[in-house]
C-alpha cells in the first residue's frame, strides 16, 4: 500500500500531533475522540434522534398529512393498539409465521450443517451453494416466488400437476397464503441457520468423537452427549436473531402477498404500515412501533437470560 | 470473534484435510452414508432450483414463460429480456431499470464508503484505548439496529421532509451508512484486535506518532477485513427496500429494488424482464458474497442484529 505523507498531516490537523516531550496520553485521548466521534454523530442524528421523535409523537394525536401541529393525547394511542382487536389478530398471525418459519428452518438449516460436516470433500462448495438464497435481496425473493406460486404458469403447481396431486392457489387463498410466506422465508433463511450451526459443528474438538469411539459409543449417543449440548447455545443465538428479524419482516410481506388475502398474511410489522402510510395516522403508528420495539428487547431479555443459565451448566 | 469463528467456515479446499485410515466400515454405516448423501443432495436440488428457474426464465422466449407445463429443457433461448432490461423497449436511450440500476450503484457504493470511513477509525479507536464507558458506548452502537425498520422510517421521514432530504439520494446513502455503521465497527474491532498493538507501540518508539503507526502499519494489515466489511455494507445497502420504497418516489433518483417491484404493477406481468433484471441484480451480490466467503459468519452474525 503506498503511504502517502499528506494522508496523515490532513487528518492530523483535526488533532494537533504533540510538541516534542510531551506525554503522548493526551493525543490518545483525543486522536480516540476524533476518530469515534464522526460515526456517533452520525449514529445519533439518523437513529436516536428519530426514534425520540416517534417517542415524542406516540404520545401525541397527529398526521404527516394534516397540516395540524401534534397534540398531546397522554397514553392514549398505546391504549389504543393494545386493546384493539385488530392488533391482536395481527399478533397472533406473526406469532404463527414467527414460530412456524423459525421452528422449520432450524430444523431443516441443522440438518444440512450436520449432514455438510459429516462429507470429506466439497464442504466449501456444498456451503456455498447452499448460501445463495440468504445473499439475495427480499425484492428478488419474493418476486421468484411470487412466480413460481402463480396458480395458472407458475411451476410449483406445474409439478404438482404432473404428480397428480392437482393445483393448489398458493397466494390467493386464506390458509396457503401464510402457508407460501412460512415456505418462502424458510427458504431464504435456512442458510442463516446453517452457516451457525455449521460454525458450531466444525468447532466441536475431535478428541471428544475419539474418545467416545475408544468407548465404543454409537452414532447416536455421540450425536446426543457431544455434538448437541456443544451447538445447542450456538443454536439458540442462532434462533433468537432469526426470531428478531421475522417478527419485524417487512419486505416479503409486501412483495409477496401484500397482508392478503383479505388480512391473512397481515404481520404486525405490515399493520404499522398500513396504519402509517395508508391511515397516515402517525402518532398511533409511532406507539404501534414503540411498542413493538418493546416487545422485541423484553423478550430478547428474557431469552438472553435463558442462555446464560444454559450455558453455565 | 471475526477469526475464532470464520476459520470455523471451510473455505474452497479445506475439505481435502489429511485422511486418516480407518478400519473398514461395516455395511450398515454404507448404506447409512449413501442415505446421507442423496438427502444433502435433494435439499441442494430443492435450495437452488428457485434461483436456476428465475435464470432459465430470463432467457426463453415469452410464450415458453407462460408454457403449461412448464417446460424445463428445450426451449428456444433468447437474450432480449436482458435487452429489455438496459434500452428503452423500441426506442435507444437507457431504460428505467438501466437507471435504477444506475442509482444503485450509486447509492450503495457511497454509502459504503462513508461507512467505511466512519467505521474503520472508530474501530481503532475502540480496540486501542481506554474509552470511557466502552463497553456501553458499544452496546448502545449495536442496540441502534434492533429496531424495526417500519418503525424506523416513520420519524426519518419526517426528519427527511423537513430537511428537505425526501427523493434524494442524500437521503438514502445517509441512512444507508447509519445502518451499516455499527455493523463496520463491531466487524473491524474483530479485526483490528487481532493485531498486535505492540507493532504501534515499536513505530512509536521509532519515531512516528500514534496517528503515523496507524496509518502505515496497522491500516495495511487490515486491508482484507475492511474489503470483508465493506462488501456486507454494500451488499446490505443494494438489496434494502424499505427505506428506499418510502423515502424516495421519482424514476431518476429510486434505486432498483423498489423499480424492480415495480414491475409486477398493472394487469399484465412481464415475467422474463422481471427474471432478466433480478438476474442482473443479483449478480454482483453473489459474486461479491463468494468474494468474502471466508468471513461469512462472522458477517453474517452482525448482520442479523445490523438490520
Amino acid at each position: 500500500m503506498a503511504t502517502t505523507t499528506d494522508a496523515p498531516v490532513r487528518a492530523a490537523a483535526a488533532s494537533p500531533s504533540p510538541a516534542p516531550g510531551r506525554p503522548p496520553r493526551l493525543t490518545d485521548r483525543r486522536l480516540a475522540v476524533a476518530f469515534i466521534s464522526p460515526a456517533m454523530l452520525l449514529l445519533l442524528t439518523m437513529s436516536v434522534f428519530p426514534l425520540l421523535w416517534a417517542l415524542y409523537l406516540s404520545f401525541t394525536e397527529y398526521s404527516v398529512t394534516r397540516d395540524v401541529p401534534p397534540a398531546w393525547v397522554g397514553f392514549a394511542n398505546y391504549a389504543d393498539v393494545v386493546t384493539s382487536s385488530e392488533v391482536h389478530g395481527r399478533a397472533l398471525t406473526t406469532l404463527l409465521y414467527v414460530v412456524c418459519a423459525v421452528g422449520l428452518q432450524t430444523v431443516l438449516g441443522f440438518t444440512i450443517a450436520y449432514l455438510i460436516s459429516r462429507r470429506k470433500r466439497g464442504q466449501g462448495l456444498l456451503t456455498l451453494l447452499f448460501l445463495v438464497p440468504m445473499m439475495l435481496s427480499p425484492v428478488v425473493v419474493g418476486l421468484f416466488w411470487r412466480f413460481m406460486l402463480d396458480t395458472q404458469f407458475g411451476v410449483v403447481n406445474s409439478l404438482l400437476d404432473s404428480a397428480g396431486l392437482g393445483r393448489v392457489e398458493w397466494l390467493t387463498q386464506q390458509r396457503t397464503a401464510l402457508l407460501s410466506l412460512i415456505v418462502v422465508d424458510t427458504w431464504q433463511w435456512t442458510p442463516f441457520i446453517m452457516l451457525i450451526a455449521l460454525a458450531g459443528l466444525t468447532a466441536v474438538p475431535k478428541y471428544l468423537y475419539e474418545a467416545a469411539s475408544i468407548d465404543r459409543a454409537s452414532e447416536w449417543f455421540r450425536f446426543r452427549s457431544i455434538t448437541l449440548p456443544l451447538v445447542w447455545p450456538l443454536l439458540l443465538i442462532a434462533v433468537m436473531f432469526r426470531a428478531i428479524e421475522a417478527f419485524r419482516q417487512f419486505d416479503l410481506v409486501f412483495i409477496l402477498t401484500n397482508g392478503g388475502p383479505g388480512v391473512s398474511t397481515e404481520t404486525l410489522s405490515f399493520h404499522v404500515y398500513k396504519v402509517a402510510f395508508l391511515g397516515f395516522d402517525t402518532g398511533t403508528a409511532s406507539a404501534y412501533g414503540i411498542l413493538m420495539v418493546v416487545v422485541v428487547i423484553i423478550l430478547a431479555q428474557f431469552y438472553l437470560r435463558y442462555l446464560d443459565r444454559i450455558k453455565e451448566r | 470473534m471475526a477469526t475464532t469463528v470464520a476459520e470455523a467456515v471451510p473455505a474452497d479446499g479445506a475439505g481435502s484435510r489429511p485422511r486418516r485410515s480407518r478400519p473398514a466400515r461395516p455395511a450398515g454405516a454404507r448404506v447409512r452414508g449413501a442415505v446421507e448423501i442423496v438427502l444433502l443432495l435433494v435439499l441442494a436440488v430443492v435450495m437452488v432450483f428457485p434461483v436456476v428457474w428465475m435464470i432459465e426464465t430470463s432467457i426463453k422466449e415469452g410464450r415458453d414463460v407462460y408454457a403449461v407445463p412448464a417446460q424445463f429443457w428445450g426451449f428456444d433461448v433468447t437474450l432480449e429480456h436482458y435487452r429489455d432490461v438496459f434500452v428503452q423497449r423500441g426506442g435507444t436511450g437507457a431504460s428505467d431499470l438501466a437507471v435504477a440500476f444506475r442509482n444503485s450503484i450509486l447509492v450503495a457504493g457511497a454509502s459504503t464508503l462513508l461507512a467505511t470511513a466512519l467505521g474503520v477509525p472508530a474501530a481503532w479507536a475502540y480496540s486501542r484505548f481506554d474509552v470511557k464507558g466502552k463497553k456501553d458506548q458499544l452496546f448502545f452502537i449495536l442496540s441502534t439496529r434492533f429496531m424495526p425498520p417500519i418503525v424506523v422510517v416513520i420519524p426519518i421521514f419526517l426528519m427527511y421532509r423537513e430537511l428537505g432530504l425526501i427523493n434524494t439520494q442524500l437521503g438514502l446513502i445517509l441512512i444507508y451508512a447509519a445502518f451499516n455503521v455499527p455493523f463496520t465497527i463491531w466487524m473491524m474491532k474483530g479485526f483490528v484486535d487481532e493485531v498486535p498493538a505492540e507493532y504501534e507501540d515499536a513505530a512509536m518508539l521509532d519515531g512516528y506518532t500514534r496517528l503515523q503507526a496507524f496509518w502505515k502499519f496497522t491500516l495495511p494489515l487490515l486491508v482484507p477485513g475492511i474489503a470483508a466489511t465493506a462488501v456486507f455494507a454494500l451488499i446490505f445497502s443494494w438489496n434494502e427496500f424499505v427505506f428506499a420504497i418510502f423515502l424516495t418516489s421519482s424514476g431518476d433518483v429510486r434505486t432498483a429494488p423498489p423499480a424492480i417491484a415495480g414491475l409486477i404493477g398493472g394487469t399484465t406481468v412481464d415475467w422474463g424482464l422481471i427474471a432478466a433484471s433480478a438476474v442482473v441484480f443479483a449478480a454482483p451480490v453473489l459474486l461479491f458474497a463468494y468474494l468474502v466467503r471466508r468471513h461469512l459468519v462472522a458477517g453474517v452474525t452482525l448482520g442479523a442484529v445490523r438490520r
